[in-house]
């Protein structure tokens, strides 16, 4: 499992709070067996009502590979589609104000960072990129800080589980859950329901 | 951090381990799949080569995209039918249940597992879909999940998971009349917003919730996830064994006494500490619906629609995009306000004791000129009682739809669709932008009894006026 230490890449801004993953991927979308192609129709239909002003829209934005945002971000559904949608079109890692859990966790299963800064913080870097969007960022999660080619540096938060599992290449937990399954079935063998049904 | 309450209890007993990152690894005793987050899934199982170690601790359904008008096979939707063929070829391979259509099981599968009494007090449930935390009506522990979870419960029955802190809602009192469960759970995310429960599991405790029905639990239970907490519950008690008994699924006969003795100790304890304690009072509930983009903006139906400067300075950009969206004007009433489609069904609110209170308002009476309303069943069981009562008479005389079981147009995988700016009554859980399939489709949450009201007057209107 691959260690995921550092992202570097042009920032992308897009704000607004509570944006939902029926925003970030309607649920027409859902009709599929596979992600492949989920990219295509991320923010689908805020785009189209923003006709080419949504910033996953604008030319300059185009390769870019950090995607800031503010509060609640990825609130709603459980859908994995949601994140699968945003890193297909190239997003590697989140900065926002904050995350919704399950969107959360969705991002560490697939090896996608949110890190979270200062709500004031989040807005001068989403104002900074779009002053600037050649602007290359790196996220560093071992000193947990942003730095810009320009000089500028931000310090942000993740909770430090996850931040390890990105660290130590754990992030993707199923080989290690399997592993355990003499535990698994050492613990299943005491709960009392698993033999009423 | 909490101690001693049903959620600490139930972790304990079901924590494997701890693993390198320092999450626990979870033992889940019941997981539910269905067709739009598990396919992936089962392609990342035979990625890796790995097998289904506990398939009997697994049911399928198929709820999302199944047509509720006509189900004949194949479905006229390909990429419909690809995704239930999908499931069912998943199932078959790995051995896993399935409920399907005409089964006479098939429903949402948030509504199946309970009726079946594969839901119980105590245990770990898990599923693709964040209304996961309706399960938690029954004292379980249950977390809507993303498909590579999917794929690790498939592979290990077991999730990688780090402990929520508790926070007790407390309701103490009696509802008035014409407000139901729908409305305690709108009013809560009102006054705790759709973040104030991120990091949390909600306890939802008093004397309210104790004189609830299991049906009207699992409403409040269900939109947890609305306000930001990962899962709701509520401690088990006589209510909640007289439901579980003698269903299919349910322990007999010893075993029911070893169950029902296993479920008090479960309870959270009567001096459990918790890391948060909010307290509401059922009388100061009103009817409530909600007249933005996010479950958290709910008025009550008298209340006029909120001005930018009544709100707090961190709510008022998304309550401008809701202006904007539902085109509707802050400081008018929300009563009045014209609808088109009236929606009876979901996760949510598709039980039948839903529809048993919907159908006591629109007996009687008829849909007004130019209003879609339609009537879903949360399942293939909850249509045959509804039917074996009489209640599909009752809307369908009164100018309703009657239709099969499915997730409808809660989130409009299936054909049922708001079409172009159409506003909906809707008895679902979300009120998001495009929610309801059309991308500039408009939602009104609000309970059942509700809708009918809307649906007979074909405006936004207060349901305890046909109350004495």
């Amino acid at each position: 499992m691959s260690q995921i230490q550092q992202i570097s890449g042009r920032g992308i801004p897009l704000t607004g709070d509570d944006i939902d993953t029926d925003r970030i991927i309607p649920a027409r979308f859902l009709r599929c067996v596979t992600f492949d192609g989920l990219g295509d129709h991320a923010f689908e239909d805020d785009r189209h009502q923003m006709a080419g002003k949504h910033s996953f829209d604008q030319e300059v934005y185009q390769g870019a590979s950090l995607l800031v945002v503010n509060a609640n971000f990825g609130c709603g559904s459980s859908r994995e589609h949601a994140p699968q949608a945003i890193n297909r079109w190239g997003i590697q890692a989140l900065v926002g104000e904050s995350f919704a859990e399950i969107f959360f966790g969705n991002c560490v299963a697939m090896g996608v960072p949110c890190v979270t800064a200062d709500s004031e913080d989040v807005k001068s870097l989403q104002r900074a990129i779009a002053n600037n969007p050649q602007l290359t960022l790196t996220l560093d999660l071992g000193t947990l800080q942003i730095q810009g080619s320009d000089g500028l540096t931000l310090s942000v938060s993740m909770p430090e589980g996850a931040r390890q599992s990105f660290m130590e290449g754990l992030w993707d937990s199923c080989g290690q859950l399997v592993t355990q399954i003499d535990a698994v079935r050492d613990r299943a063998s005491q709960l009392p329901y698993l033999s009423w049904t | 951090m909490s101690k001693g309450t049903l959620f600490d209890k139930v972790w304990q007993t079901h924590r494997v381990g701890a693993l390198p990152s320092g999450q626990t690894q979870l033992f889940i005793g019941l997981h539910l799949i269905h067709e739009v987050t598990s396919p992936q899934a089962f392609a990342m199982l035979r990625e890796r080569g790995l097998t289904v170690p506990f398939p009997e601790r697994t049911l399928a359904t198929v709820d999302h995209i199944v047509p509720t008008e006509n189900q004949a096979r194949p479905f006229s939707d390909v990429l419909a039918e690809e995704m239930i063929q999908a499931l069912e070829d998943n199932c078959k391979q790995y051995g896993i249940p399935f409920n399907n259509v005409g089964s006479g099981r098939q429903g949402i599968v948030h509504v199946i597992a309970p009726e079946q009494g594969l839901t119980q007090p105590g245990m770990t449930i898990a599923c693709g879909d964040s209304h996961t935390s309706t399960h938690g009506a029954f004292g379980a522990i249950a977390f809507g999940i993303g498909t590579s979870q999917v794929r690790d419960v498939l592979a290990s029955q077991t999730l990688a998971m780090n402990k929520l802190k508790v926070r007790r809602i407390e309701v103490n009192g009696q509802l008035r009349p014409g407000v139901y469960a729908k409305d305690v759970i709108l009013h809560i995310i009102r006054k705790l917003g759709v973040k104030g429960g991120v990091g949390y599991a909600y306890e939802y405790a008093g004397t309210t919730f104790e004189q609830m029905t299991m049906e009207e639990r699992m409403t409040v239970c269900n939109m947890s996830i609305e306000g930001g907490a990962r899962c709701g519950y509520i401690n088990p008690d006589q209510t909640t064994y007289d439901y579980i008994q003698g269903r299919e699924f349910a322990p007999k006969g010893e075993q029911w006494e070893e169950a029902v003795t296993w479920w008090n100790n479960i309870r959270s304890d009567a001096d459990a500490e918790y890391d948060d304690v909010v307290v509401f009072q059922a009388e100061d509930i009103p009817p409530t619906i909600t007249w933005g983009i996010t479950p958290g903006q709910g008025i009550g139906v008298d209340e006029t629609i909120p001005t930018p400067e009544s709100l707090p300075q961190s709510d008022r950009a998304i309550a401008e995009e809701a202006y904007q969206y539902m085109q509707l004007s802050p400081g008018k009433p929300i009563q009045g306000t014209k609808v088109d489609v009236c929606f009876i069904g979901s996760c949510t609110n598709g039980r039948l004791s839903d529809l048993r209170e919907a159908a006591k308002f629109a007996q009687g009476r008829k849909v007004a000129n130019g209003i879609k309303a339609f009537v879903v069943p949360g399942s293939e069981e909850v249509k045959r009682q509804a039917e074996a009562e009489g209640l599909d008479k009752v809307f369908t005389e009164a100018g309703f739809e009657w239709r099969n079981a499915g997730c409808s147009m809660c989130l409009a995988m299936n054909p049922d669709k708001l079409q172009g700016d159409q506003i909906s009554a809707s008895s679902s859980n979300r009120n998001f932008k495009g929610r309801q399939g059309s991308s500039s489709g408009r939602t009104l949450l609000m309970s059942p009894a509700m809708v009918v009201a809307a649906a007979i007057h074909g405006t936004v209107a207060d349901v305890r006026n046909w109350i004495d």
